[in-house]
């Protein structure tokens, strides 16, 4: 934790630095291009790293009643046997998070009234999901909504996602929702993992640096937004011009810009070697991505093995006499067999 | 690589998705900072303008606080100078464009703000 | 067997979590914390790599000299294999959904017991030689070699997994402890590591067609004997059909239920439903293990013993093959079966269909091996059979979902189905530890041996408070299941945690309500002993008007 938080002021003090002893190109240009490189480059990469393994099993974890008798109901998102019914199923889990909304949180009792004696007792425990859930959708929105700097004219769905994120109309310039739920759901994350001994214990510096390199991005974005205000329409011109791959001089912008931009190049260039990978991930997964059907159609496993086993020939020659005995139908009686 | 097509598929809309900034600009022409045009004949605003540039809104929002709940009339500026805290008076009277300076802007950064569902629409507003 | 401490000292018992990393702190190879390991000679006729004398309490594990380069080599192959393996490598988050849903986690407490954690030590190898972060960053982001302590460490922990893939469904990415408990078994079986409670059995079911070993003319000869006691207490005596060609139906059910109390009684609920029936099937002496202890061991493993069954089906000319209620058995079966030796022989019909009822299991049509619960509903649902459930009425029921049945096929209505049309009385336990949520016997994958009953009792313990919840609550004094590891584990369990339950298979219910043509008036339950409400002196109804 502690080293994460001081990675993550690091890389913003290097930034800050950079962009006031005139290293400003560097971080403002290079690192933005070399970044989306790496990201896309990176992602797809991995992707075909998984690729190039198959998927020799067919393993859905089913989640529900199986499709059977024609009078036993099938629960056909959570356990799926048509492709369509799939697509519902990883779009619940994709879209809606349905796995983690299962969650649970246990609580061993020594001394239960019923059990008279010890007793697990389950709580739903939906705080994990709600806070996942708000985080990413969030995180979606925002990045929506910066796309203000990356197109002209503004397309009217950003201006209306806008509107919508903003329409409680409080504060000049106007208070969006998301931004500030976004911070409340990365702290809930981070403050979880503090404060819970059992994810505390298996976290690592890997966990705790992107959660707070997040919270850096959008601390600065908060900063440049409501207090230390950035003059959007150079931000703007700073932006397009990168876009239209003529990039222009960060003059005229605050050093806190080249922080937040130098952050999320930071998490582009993070992002392919890590665990938020599981972004194309889950996509991959096999307990999720495929119909629960495999006593209905073969799955085909490329590199399965030639059949080797006791056969039955094999079996009938070890115990031929006992068999006899036993007055068991044979392929070869005992006489033949000794010849 | 197994599954081909459906890899392929996923890593095309995932690079079409994060270029997008990229792509939805080829062809265009590069991005101009909005040309605003500023009053003829006044050099000097309230503030100077980098400040007025970031914090207008701010000073829009503190001005109709200050004259409207605490009927404080005057605002004096950071260099001394006393200003009338009006809209109409004081910020249209010079910004007397409203096309081609406030909304120029606004609407190049996607900008809406409510001003006018109070005050009314100053002139060269369609 | 040495004594066990009582439940409350059992829990009281918990350790806290150790101060130290993870990645420090080494377990305790004390006795009753791990499996014996398996013989040398049995490993040996199994041609298995590297048998090898060893003891996992000492400190030398007689490793074969370049074990690490095995290992690595190993581990390579599977990632190269496995799709599965490499995704799970790379996109766990540590959100820690998955910590308290696993049995063993909850019975010792012990932080390596929770999914994420078991998953990490392998994790932890993967990141040094295939993550760039772990290349460049090693230790500090939770990266390491392999040293002789990590495969005592992997040996200990992938023995205290059961593979009931509870984790894999609450994980928002499905990662399936299961298959990374599987591939860990796998890695050490390379290096001549594996235990004698899963190897004996694979030995035996390579070599003579069982788990148990049971030889043909024995196997013969256990059966005739449920069939004696089938006529005891009925008056019937069902036909015992064994490796006869030309039967339109395999049956396949574990061994287990031939020779444990008290899964025979299950087996006398088959010969009685298959005899009322007048079913056209036989046995087979061959293939008479429908459990797979080599999925225990590894994936070739697990498809060598699963191949006598299309073998012996299509020796014998059969046209689908019906499976006896089993957990692990039906997990190679409903998952892997037409995968590592599929396609099914072509004697067999395109889509098996009941001979009673006509109905068809397209759900099976590949496969062609249908479920004895869906069998048994279908016949219920048509009215094929006549039930009497009063005859169970002196029991109050519940039902444990068996975890592969439940999380690897979806097999949750069907036995409710049926143990509700033979039973009057039946409770749910508590909505979290059923269905898709069931939580594992303790026991399973092969970890229902002796030497770790304490561990076992442990494990086991959502389980049994669940059952110790509704025996309290709602007088339960009896546990349905459909597994034969389950009917062997689930007493022991039921004794320690809820003592006073009984536990059975599904189909000993149905065979107590089953109502046969021709039989005598029971007095008797399938265990022989006296059904209550019944006096054997007055005579049965219909014998009462007959003799008028």
């Amino acid at each position: 934790m502690i080293a994460a938080l001081a990675m993550v002021a690091l890389i913003g003090c290097i930034a800050w630095a950079g962009a006031a002893g005139g290293l400003a190109f560097l971080f403002s240009v290079v690192l933005p291009y070399v970044a989306v490189i790496i990201f896309v480059v990176g992602v797809i990469r991995r992707m075909v790293y998984w690729a190039k393994s198959p998927v020799p099993f067919r393993i859905p974890t089913t989640g529900g009643q199986e499709a059977s008798l024609d009078f036993i109901k099938q629960e056909k998102w959570d356990c799926p046997c048509t492709t369509g019914q799939t697509v519902v199923r990883m779009l619940l889990e994709v879209l809606t998070f349905r796995s983690l909304f299962r969650n649970t949180h246990a609580e061993v009792l020594l001394n239960d009234p019923v059990n008279k004696g010890p007793r697990v007792v389950y709580y739903s425990s939906k705080w994990l999901w709600v806070f996942a859930l708000l985080f990413h959708y969030c995180f979606l929105v925002v990045i929506i909504r910066h796309f203000r700097f990356f197109l002209d004219p503004v397309p009217a769905c950003i201006t209306w996602i806008e509107t919508f994120d903003g329409l409680m109309q409080v504060g000049v310039p106007r208070f969006y929702v998301s931004g500030g739920l976004l911070l409340v759901a990365l702290l809930f994350l981070l403050t979880r993992r503090l404060v819970n001994e059992r994810v505390r214990y298996i976290s690592l510096l890997n966990d705790y640096f992107p959660l707070l390199l997040l919270i850096g991005i959008v601390a600065t974005g908060l900063c440049m937004r409501y207090f230390d205000k950035a003059d959007i329409a150079s931000v703007k011109v700073f932006i397009m011009g990168l876009v239209h791959l003529s990039p222009v001089s960060t003059a005229g912008l605050p050093s806190l810009f080249v922080v937040h931009l130098t952050f999320v190049c930071v998490l582009l260039l993070y992002f392919p070697f890590s665990k938020l990978m599981h972004m194309p991930g889950i996509f991959f997964s096999p307990t999720r991505n495929v119909p629960n059907d495999t006593r209905r159609v073969r799955h085909v496993n490329p590199w399965n093995p030639p059949k080797q086993f006791f056969t039955y020939a094999e079996y009938e020659d070890e115990y031929r006499e006992f068999m006899a005995e036993a007055g068991l139908p044979l392929e070869k009686q005992p006489e033949k067999a000794a010849e | 690589m197994y599954n081909a097509k459906a890899v392929i598929v996923g890593a095309v809309i995932f690079a079409a998705l994060f270029s997008s900034p990229f792509w939805l600009n080829v062809g265009k022409a590069d991005y101009k900072r909005p040309d605003v045009v500023l009053p003829k004949n006044e050099k000097e605003c309230v503030e100077p303008v980098e400040y007025m540039r970031a914090e207008h809104m701010a000073l829009l929002n503190q001005w109709r606080d200050q004259a409207l709940r605490n009927e404080k009339r005057v605002y004096v500026s950071s260099t001394g100078k006393e200003w009338t805290i009006s809209l109409q008076n004081t910020c249209l009277k010079c910004h007397n464009d409203y096309a081609n300076f406030c909304e120029k802007c606004h609407i190049a950064n996607s900008v809406y703000p409510y001003c006018w569902t109070c005050h009314i629409t100053p002139e060269g507003k369609k | 067997m040495a004594k066990l401490p009582t439940p409350h000292e059992l829990m009281a018992s918990r350790k806290d979590f150790p101060a130290g990393s993870w990645l420090d702190v080494k377990p305790e190879f004390a006795p009753g914390s791990f499996c014996y390991p398996a013989k040398v000679e049995t490993m040996e006729r199994l041609h298995m790599p590297h048998p090898h004398e060893w003891d996992p309490a000492a400190e030398d594990w007689n490793l074969p000299d370049n074990w690490e380069k095995i290992l690595c080599d190993a581990f390579e192959e599977r990632l190269e294999k496995h799709r599965s393996l490499k995704l799970f490598m790379d996109i766990c988050v540590r959100c820690g959904a998955c910590a308290d849903k696993c049995h063993f986690f909850l019975g010792t407490n012990d932080p390596k017991n929770m999914p994420v954690l078991r998953a990490e030590l392998l994790r932890s190898l993967y990141r040094r030689d295939y993550t760039m972060l772990g290349k460049l960053l090693g230790v500090s982001v939770g990266a390491r070699g392999w040293d002789k302590s990590v495969v005592k460490e992997l040996f200990y922990y992938a023995y205290q997994c059961t593979e009931c893939r509870r984790c894999s469904l609450f994980c928002p990415y499905g990662i399936d402890t299961a298959e990374i408990t599987a591939i860990v078994r796998e890695l050490l079986h390379e290096v001549g590591l594996g235990t004698h409670w899963i190897m004996d059995p694979v030995k035996n079911c390579s070599f003579t067609g069982n788990h148990l070993g049971i030889q043909p003319h024995s196997f013969v000869e256990i059966v005739e004997m449920l069939a004696d006691d089938c006529e005891t207490i009925t008056g019937i005596r069902p036909k015992t059909p064994f490796n006869e060609k030309g039967h339109e139906i395999l049956f396949i059910t574990p061994s287990g239920d031939v020779f444990a109390d008290p899964g025979i009684y299950t087996f006398m609920g088959y010969l009685l439903l298959f005899h009322e029936l007048d079913l056209d099937y036989t046995f087979s002496t061959y293939a008479s293990e429908g459990g797979n202890f080599g999925s225990f061991v590894s994936f070739n493993m697990a498809k060598k013993l699963n191949a006598k069954m299309y073998a012996e089906a299509e020796r014998l000319g059969a046209k689908w093959i019906l499976g006896g209620e089993c957990g692990h058995m039906w997990r190679v079966v409903n998952q892997y079966m037409a995968t590592y030796n599929g396609p099914a022989p072509s004697c067999m019909m395109d889509v098996p269909t009941s001979p009673i009822t006509g109905t068809r299991f397209e759900n099976a049509a590949s496969t062609k091996m249908v479920h004895i619960a869906e069998f048994t509903a279908d016949l219920i649902r048509n009215n094929k059979i006549t039930l009497d459930p009063s005859r169970n009425d002196h029991i109050i029921t519940t039902f444990h979902d068996s975890c592969n049945p439940a999380r690897a096929m979806g097999l949750l209505e069907e036995p409710r189905y049926v143990l509700k049309a033979v039973c009057n009385n039946f409770v749910e336990m508590p909505e979290n530890t059923i269905r898709e949520q069931t939580f594992c016997c303790g026991s399973g994958s092969g970890l229902n041996t002796e030497e770790i009953m304490e561990l076992r009792m442990r494990a086991g313990m959502p389980r049994g408070n669940a059952l110790r919840y509704v025996q309290q609550k709602y007088d339960v004094n009896h546990m349905a299941c459909v597994c034969a590891i389950d009917r062997a584990t689930l007493t022991p369990l039921a004794n320690y945690w809820a003592p006073g339950v009984t536990v059975s298979g599904l189909h000993e219910l149905v065979g107590n309500a089953l109502v046969m043509k021709g039989e005598q008036k029971r007095t008797m339950d399938l265990r022989q002993e006296d059904l209550p409400n019944v006096d054997p002196d007055e005579p049965e109804d219909d014998a009462e008007q007959g003799e008028e």
